[in-house]
């Protein structure tokens, strides 16, 4: 292949597509990486030499809502993404092949473009009983995990399951999930949580890389500072409301129509880092609080036992000023969580010495048991 | 005799795996097997019932939103609530642009690569393109040029070497009938249909914040402001918008999807006799009309069709839908011969499958994550066939306008629909007819709006302390890919026992204790086989369903075979 073949601006050339819209994707993905203006011919520079990127895109304990977050992109569009600035070559949902026809297409990128391709993860890895839980062609998704994810350029983990097991892997869970981190420690991975993630999070992650040859900055806990740098509660359209006082009472009263503040409904944006308010969803169409309902706090680490019950007031939401960060936040919220009552103790400690199983079974050899018995949700905070 | 694997089957949600036996060019047995288990029921033990659609809608985000009714409906059901009418149709319009949107993808994005090639597409001629799409649709994108532009950037794309996810498919295979100038309409189309279902699921943005897995139900209602003088809430403004993506919804569907499909069967008669599986067709029915919890209100109506006899409609009783697990990874307390209903479910895994790696599963024994849901003891098929033969057989007039118009088209008789074609042609059918009904429903909203009704929600028993110690309900949908069904028990204020029965456990269910196939499994039996080593007419057949196997959350199928298992692909 010549020099230049096949590169982004040529491909769209080809179809038409005007350099004004090109250029235009360019500076949307310098404002969602919150990049000066000045760097939007940088990234068309970058665009228009780079050759289409290998991804492999695996699918364990999902239920492929990021997979359909990812089809809602729009600048650029899936088609775009899919056609002129990456090569999909393994996606179960979206692939023409099956069986071994499909693997065959998996171990032919692991094997042409050995840590030059990337590998997207959604979804939990169970390690429960060595890997029964999700078996693909008859192998345990785990194993494929570290296959494709150890010889990967990096990883990107895009969704809660794959950040850190998520619903399979939340109280109660049978199967032991945990998220890619755990199971390929020391690899490159790039952890966009949600549920499903902002796939213009995942557009914007991407392209950094194409435009600079890095992936963005990321926090302690691998998500980049660009989305979840930020208190949600900071940005909130509905801000001014809890500063003044007006709340949301019941569902359909006279604050829920004038848009005030949903915190006494059970809204996590004052202990949530992301940018929902900011980027929004589907073409910036809207956000679960700007539609009228609480933020449920899905980018927080296990925020399915964390966060719940969603209805249920935040006591002492910390984290009010706007130059905390996600880590400092992350720690007092623990912190204060351990310390609450009893019952929450009793809570935190299940977890944590499920997660010390998780972390056994994961040094173990795939087919051991799994660490003793499955937790119960016994050690659950009481409803409120 | 020889064992086909299939592992995995793509193009689907979730993980499902197929072995046939097949001998003289037709597959003369079938087993499905679901590979990934996430115990979703387990999880919501213990929680608050406010909380359980959160968590419930999880179980599946292709066919979003639907697992979030059917919990609401469920708790609803169990606190004895009754939505305001604005919450109804709110509702119904979030879940129809789903239907609308979900089987068009399904048609160009999951399916259609079993019929269209799209290596041939390279060779079509734009013009004669023109003229076949001008021939058969109104639709404004047919243009010599428009054509023209699509094939060059299929060749672009081709030219790089990089296929993608069009590498390693079955182009070639003596089984696709397209010429090349309709291969390349359908793959022009695809690319138009991956634009159009961004913009219109922002319908769902509009009502629910946003999609996949919109946040705005509440138990009693929706969240959702309305308030004709508040910019904030949903306005006659915002209506107007949704009004104008019903209208780009509608206009997609009659102009593209419905004439693609049909001129698509065109080249396929023969499935029309193909795929049939078990006959036995049931709905829930949906799109409440009138009071909610009144079938009689529905849209489409609630019943089941047996024997493929379309000359009665039975009724459906809820009590009569039981599990069993007798060839599923699971364990009852009581043993596993008799089924439970799913106020009595238990969801206990016990895994007996080989330990992994393994080249085959062990089919006479348990072999699924998927229970066997049963109807009075019988086997049922669901999803848009099912509802268009209720419908037709109910003597619904819009539907047997519809039907008998495509009937027509194609040249073929009512018994054309038990079949693989059958089921293409009836989601297609059923799509257009409830795109029809989205402007409707969306007047509803607009009158309220004007006289001044902005209740959404029924608030009396937000407050856990209003309910009874102990309380159980279910809450029944239809959702695109099927009959769904949540079942819940309350007890001092908490979750006890919650059971999903999903389109896709129906469909895609194991062996019974008495041995009889799920329909998948009945269906298979009969497919040809031109090339058993890649069984493009196996993937016709499974995908006519729309599988979604993380919804059959249930499902985990390893199978032991015998040591002339081929897996293929």
């Amino acid at each position: 292949m010549e020099p230049g073949e096949g590169t982004l601006g040529r491909l769209l050339v080809a179809h038409h597509v005007s350099r004004r819209a090109f250029l235009r994707f360019c500076s949307a993905m310098a404002a969602a990486l919150a990049l000066p203006p000045m760097y939007a011919p940088r990234i068309a520079r970058a665009l228009d030499v780079a050759q289409r990127v290998p991804v492999i895109w695996l699918e364990g304990q999902d239920c492929a809502g990021n997979t359909e977050g990812f089809l809602r992109a729009s600048h650029p569009t899936v088609a775009d993404l899919v056609l002129e600035i990456l090569s999909v070559d393994y996606h179960e949902t979206l692939m023409a092949p099956a069986g071994t026809a499909a693997e065959r297409s998996r171990s032919d990128t692991v094997g042409a473009f050995p840590g030059a391709y990337i590998a997207v993860v959604e979804g939990g890895i169970p390690v429960a009983e060595g890997g029964v839980y999700c078996a693909i062609g008859g192998r345990s998704f785990r194993s494929i995990v570290e296959e494709v994810c150890g010889g990967a350029l990096a990883t990107i983990a895009v969704g809660t399951c794959a950040y850190d097991g998520g619903l399979p892997g939340a109280n109660g869970g049978p199967t032991e999930a945990v998220g890619v981190s755990a199971i390929v420690p020391g690899k490159t991975i790039i952890n966009l949580p949600g549920c499903p993630m902002n796939v213009q999070n995942l557009t914007a992650t991407i392209v950094h890389y194409l435009t600079f040859g890095t992936f963005p900055a990321v926090d302690s806990r691998g998500r980049p500072t660009f989305a979840y740098g930020q208190l949600l509660h900071d940005q909130c359209e509905r801000r001014a409301h809890f500063d003044a006082g007006e709340y949301v009472l019941g569902w359909g009263d006279e604050g829920h129509r004038k848009g005030w503040c949903l915190y006494k409904m059970g809204c996590k944006g004052p202990e949530t880092f992301a940018n929902c308010p900011t980027v929004r969803f589907n073409d910036r169409t809207s956000w679960p609080v700007k539609a009228g309902h609480g933020c449920v706090g899905c980018t927080m680490p296990r925020f399915w036992d964390q966060m719940s019950p969603f209805y249920r007031r935040l006591s002492n939401p910390p984290g009010f000023a706007v130059d905390v960060t996600a880590d400092e936040v992350g720690l007092a919220f623990v912190g204060a969580v351990t310390g609450l009552t009893v019952i929450h103790g009793a809570a935190s400690y299940a977890r944590a010495r499920r997660a010390r199983a998780s972390d056994e079974a994961i040094s173990r050899p795939a087919g051991g048991p799994a660490g003793g018995p499955p937790p119960s949700g016994d050690g659950r905070p009481e409803v409120a | 005799m020889t064992r086909l694997v299939i592992d995995p089957i793509t193009r689907i949600e979730g993980h499902l795996r197929i072995e046939v036996e097949a001998s003289n060019g037709a597959v003369t047995d079938a087993w499905s097997a679901g590979t990934m288990f996430r115990g979703l029921e387990l999880v919501l033990r213990g929680r608050d019932p406010r909380d359980a659609w959160v968590f419930a809608q999880r179980a599946c985000g292709v066919c979003t939103t639907v697992h979030a009714l059917a919990s609401v409906r469920a708790v609803e059901n169990a606190l004895e609530l009754t939505i305001p009418a604005n919450a109804r149709i709110i509702r119904n319009l979030i879940a129809g642009i789903q239907f609308v949107q979900d089987h068009v993808i399904h048609f160009y994005h999951l399916h259609a690569l079993d019929w269209v090639d799209v290596v041939s597409a390279l060779s079509a001629d734009p013009a004669k393109t023109a003229d076949l799409a001008e021939s058969i649709s109104p639709y404004p994108d047919s243009s010599v040029s428009y054509f023209r532009a699509v094939r060059d950037r299929l060749e672009a794309f081709t030219a790089t070497g990089q296929l993608g996810p069009f590498a390693n498919g079955y182009w070639g295979h003596p089984a696709y009938r397209l010429t090349p100038e309709a291969n390349l309409l359908a793959v022009a189309h695809y690319l138009a249909a991956l634009e159009w279902q961004r913009n219109v699921i922002r319908i769902q943005a509009l009502l629910g914040g946003k999609n996949p897995h919109p946040q705005t139900y509440v138990v009693g209602g929706m969240a959702i402001g309305i308030d004709p003088n508040s910019p904030t809430a949903l306005t006659m403004r915002r209506l107007s918008e949704v009004a104008q993506l019903i209208d780009e919804a509608r206009t997609f569907v009659d102009q593209v999807y419905l004439p693609d499909v049909m001129a698509v069967a065109g080249f396929y008669k023969d499935w029309a006799g193909i795929g049939a599986g078990i006959g036995n067709y049931m709905s829930y029915g949906d799109f409440p009309l009138g009071d909610p919890t009144d079938p009689r209100t529905f849209y489409l109506p609630r019943g089941i069709v047996m024997g493929r006899d379309l000359g009665a409609v039975l009724p459906v009783d809820h009590a009569k839908v039981a599990e069993s697990v007798a060839h599923s990874w699971y364990a009852y307390s009581d043993g596993d011969a008799t089924p439970h209903h799913p106020w009595k479910g238990e969801t206990q895994p016990a895994y007996a499958g080989p330990p992994l790696p393994y080249e085959s599963l062990e089919w006479h024994d348990k072999y699924s994550w998927l229970k066997a849901p049963r109807y009075d003891g019988q086997p049922m098929e669901v999803g848009p066939l099912a509802r268009m033969l209720v419908a037709y057989a109910s003597g619904h007039p819009e539907v047997r306008e519809a039907v008998d118009d495509a009937l027509r088209a194609l040249g073929v008789g009512p018994e054309a629909l038990f079949s693989t074609l059958g089921r293409v042609a009836a989601r297609a059918i059923e799509t257009s007819l409830i795109a029809a009904r989205l402007e409707e429903w969306l007047c509803d909203l607009e009158a309220n709006l004007r006289t001044g009704d902005l209740a959404v929600a029924d608030a009396s028993r937000w407050d856990p302390s209003t309910w009874p110690a102990h309380a159980e309900g279910f809450g029944m949908v239809e959702a695109p890919r099927g009959s769904l069904g949540h079942w819940v028990v309350i007890d001092d204020q908490a979750i006890t026992n919650y059971q999903l029965v999903v389109p896709s456990t129906w469909n895609g269910s194991p062996r019974d204790a008495a041995g009889r196939r799920g329909a998948w499994e009945e269906a298979l039996v009969g497919t040809p086989l031109a090339d058993p080593q890649r069984p493009v007419e196996i993937l016709r057949t499974i995908h006519s369903f729309d599988p979604c196997l993380a919804c059959a959350v249930h499902v985990y199928d390893p199978l032991r075979g015998t040591s002339t298992t081929v897996t293929v692909g």
